[in-house]
């Protein structure tokens, strides 16, 4: 069936004709159609699709095909879409189409991609369990074996996970602030990876913490990752922040190999309370790599464990800023009120859900006077000191292995009690973000009930390519074959 | 620290969200238990540490001061709950 193609082998069978880019995107918008139920797509997109599609054939009949003709994808609903609903998984977008195209869903577009529609996500991609989308959460397309209980995807780009396991787009866009491709990519048995901060652009994404955001692709193997992430990258003069380095044909460098490389095992990642089987695949996953040809070096870093609060006070001060713009004035819900300030916090207080509001409250707290020093420039400081750790095992090492996530997927309800039982979900995959790296997570093996579980490899800032090569050496070893029930 | 009610009023205010007397108890109680636990970077010996303000290794460039886009008046607020005439409207702001 051509759903559960590989993007590498859609695109040879494309150009070779033994496919038509119509017949490729009709049997997605099938697949869209029949799993409905998980809730991935808050927007679908079907006559564009088909639209897409009939130019992309007609240019591979000229011989004129690009990296991408053809190729369906989803766009996560954060990114900006020209005319087409932007919710960013909030209320208080309510309505909002975009007069512009965010740079990355553009490059898309300009390599031959076809727009199946709009992937679900945590409100402002805060969360890790797509629980707190305006539009309700995504299910899991994974069952524990034997038993009935839905399951999150991860988040908070649970709905780009959640359709590329579901094998109802061959690829999709996602964004990672503390995890958020990482995670779900690894509750789904799938690959997605965080590029360097700078390596796409941000422009025309919806902000929540400017200084740890980034865009990257999740698909279903690292080559395929590979791709989508050459398509996506590179300098953007309208992001000041957007490196202006040249991209390297990451494809090329997948099956580089991992002979002489050296790979450190960073000694704070054993965390306790975490699962044996997470442990045993983390042992497993170095002996892989040793296999292939890599050395392990026990490495330290030891601020691992200030991580998350340093994020938890970074992330909302700067969320509490970037989302200052929703005012009922420019776009999204108006709730009416007898002054402009009632105006405000009454469209504030009806179109944010309450983790939003926890973050911006926290995110104003930190920043208020007589609180500055003490919480927001002590966390930037320790944000030096766990970018420091990396560059001072980089030193010894070329790439990094760990877990990705301390559990497997967990039932959908579950965590919503305690935010900070919520927020360790991501004590793995978000030191890469304080410090900048590019993270990718390549599925390992199935948990003792029948879950996926991810390996992590983390490596230096503009150096995808080792990072790519290193994945593609787990996954060559994991062998990880295993799809969802349901899916063919 | 624990965050009393007039705090987290205040910070409300000053966030422009509406939050109702009858949540700030239980927003109190919530908040601080993430204070509390982002508190334990106070072990961490900060001194003489920089704060990191950049992520990249990069000097922002700088851009030719010129016009390069503009007169999309309609374009922009095309979202606006309330316009008229390319303008955005709000509630009456002088008595």
């Amino acid at each position: 069936m051509t759903t559960t193609m590989t993007i590498a082998e859609a695109r040879d069978a494309l150009k070779a004709k033994k496919l038509s880019a119509r017949e490729l995107t009709d049997a997605h918008l099938k697949a869209m159609a029949k799993t409905r139920a998980l809730n991935a797509f808050v927007t679908e997109t079907p006559e564009r699709a088909k639209a897409d599609a009939d130019r992309a054939d007609a240019r591979i009949a000229k011989g004129e095909g690009r990296a991408l003709e053809g190729i369906p994808l989803g766009i996560k609903d954060l990114f900006c879409t020209e005319g087409v609903l932007t919710t960013a998984g909030s209320h208080i977008l309510d309505g909002f189409k975009p007069p512009y195209e965010s740079t990355v869903s553009s490059k898309l577009w300009h390599a031959g991609a076809v727009m199946l529609g709009k992937l679900n996500m945590d409100e402002f991609a805060m969360g890790s369990s797509n629980m707190t989308s305006y539009h309700g959460p995504v299910k899991n397309p994974w069952r524990r074996r034997g038993a009935n209980v839905e399951l999150v995807p991860g988040g908070s780009s649970g709905g780009s996970a959640a359709a590329v396991a579901a094998r109802s787009a061959m690829g999709a866009t996602a964004t990672d602030t503390g995890g958020s491709i990482r995670q779900p990519a690894a509750f789904t048995g799938t690959v997605g990876i965080k590029p360097t901060y700078g390596r796409c652009s941000r422009w025309g994404i919806v902000a929540f913490a400017s200084s740890l955001d980034q865009a990257g692709p999740i698909a279903r193997t690292v080559r395929d990752s590979a791709i989508l992430l050459r398509a996506m990258s590179g300098h953007d003069p309208k992001d000041s922040t957007s490196a202006d380095l040249p991209v390297p044909d990451f494809e090329a460098a997948v099956e580089r190999g991992v002979k002489g490389l050296r790979i450190g095992i960073p000694k704070e990642y054993r965390i306790d309370g975490t699962p044996k089987e997470i442990e045993d695949l983390w042992q497993q996953g170095v002996a892989w790599l040793e296999d292939a040809g890599a050395t392990p070096v026990e490495i330290s870093l030891p601020h691992t464990k200030y991580a998350l609060p340093v994020y938890y006070v970074i992330a909302p001060a700067e969320a509490s800023s970037n989302l200052a713009r929703y005012d009922g004035v420019r776009f999204g819900l108006r709730v009416p009120g007898k002054t402009l300030d009632e105006m405000y916090e009454n469209t504030r207080a009806a179109g944010f859900g309450a983790e939003v509001k926890r973050r911006i409250l926290i995110g104003t707290y930190v920043l208020s006077a007589g609180y500055y020093d003490a919480y927001y420039l002590r966390a930037q400081r320790v944000r030096a000191l766990i970018a420091r750790d990396f560059t001072q095992a980089f030193e010894k090492v070329d790439a990094i292995l760990t877990p990705s996530t301390p559990s497997a997927a967990f039932a959908i309800g579950e965590k919503m009690d305690d935010p900070v039982a919520m927020y360790l979900n991501d004590v793995f995959t978000v030191t890469a973000n304080l410090a900048g790296l590019p993270g990718i997570s390549v599925p390992g093996a199935l948990s003792g009930d029948g879950l996926p579980l991810g390996l992590q490899v983390i490596g230096k800032a503009f150096d995808e390519e080792t990072v790519f090569a290193v994945g593609r050496a787990i996954e060559k070893a994991a062998r990880f074959t295993a799809v969802p029930e349901g899916v063919a | 620290m624990s965050l009393d009610k007039a705090t987290v009023r205040k910070v409300a205010t000053l966030a422009r969200i509406r939050v109702p007397d009858s949540d700030l108890d239980h927003l109190a109680k919530e908040l601080s238990g993430v204070l509390g636990w982002i508190e334990q970077l106070n072990e961490v010996d900060v001194e003489g540490v920089a704060p990191m303000t950049s992520v990249a290794k990069m000097k922002l460039k700088m851009r030719d001061d010129v016009v390069t886009d503009g007169g999309a008046a309609e374009k922009v607020t095309a979202n606006a709950p309330e316009g008229a005439h390319g303008f955005f409207v709000v509630p009456k702001v002088v008595e």
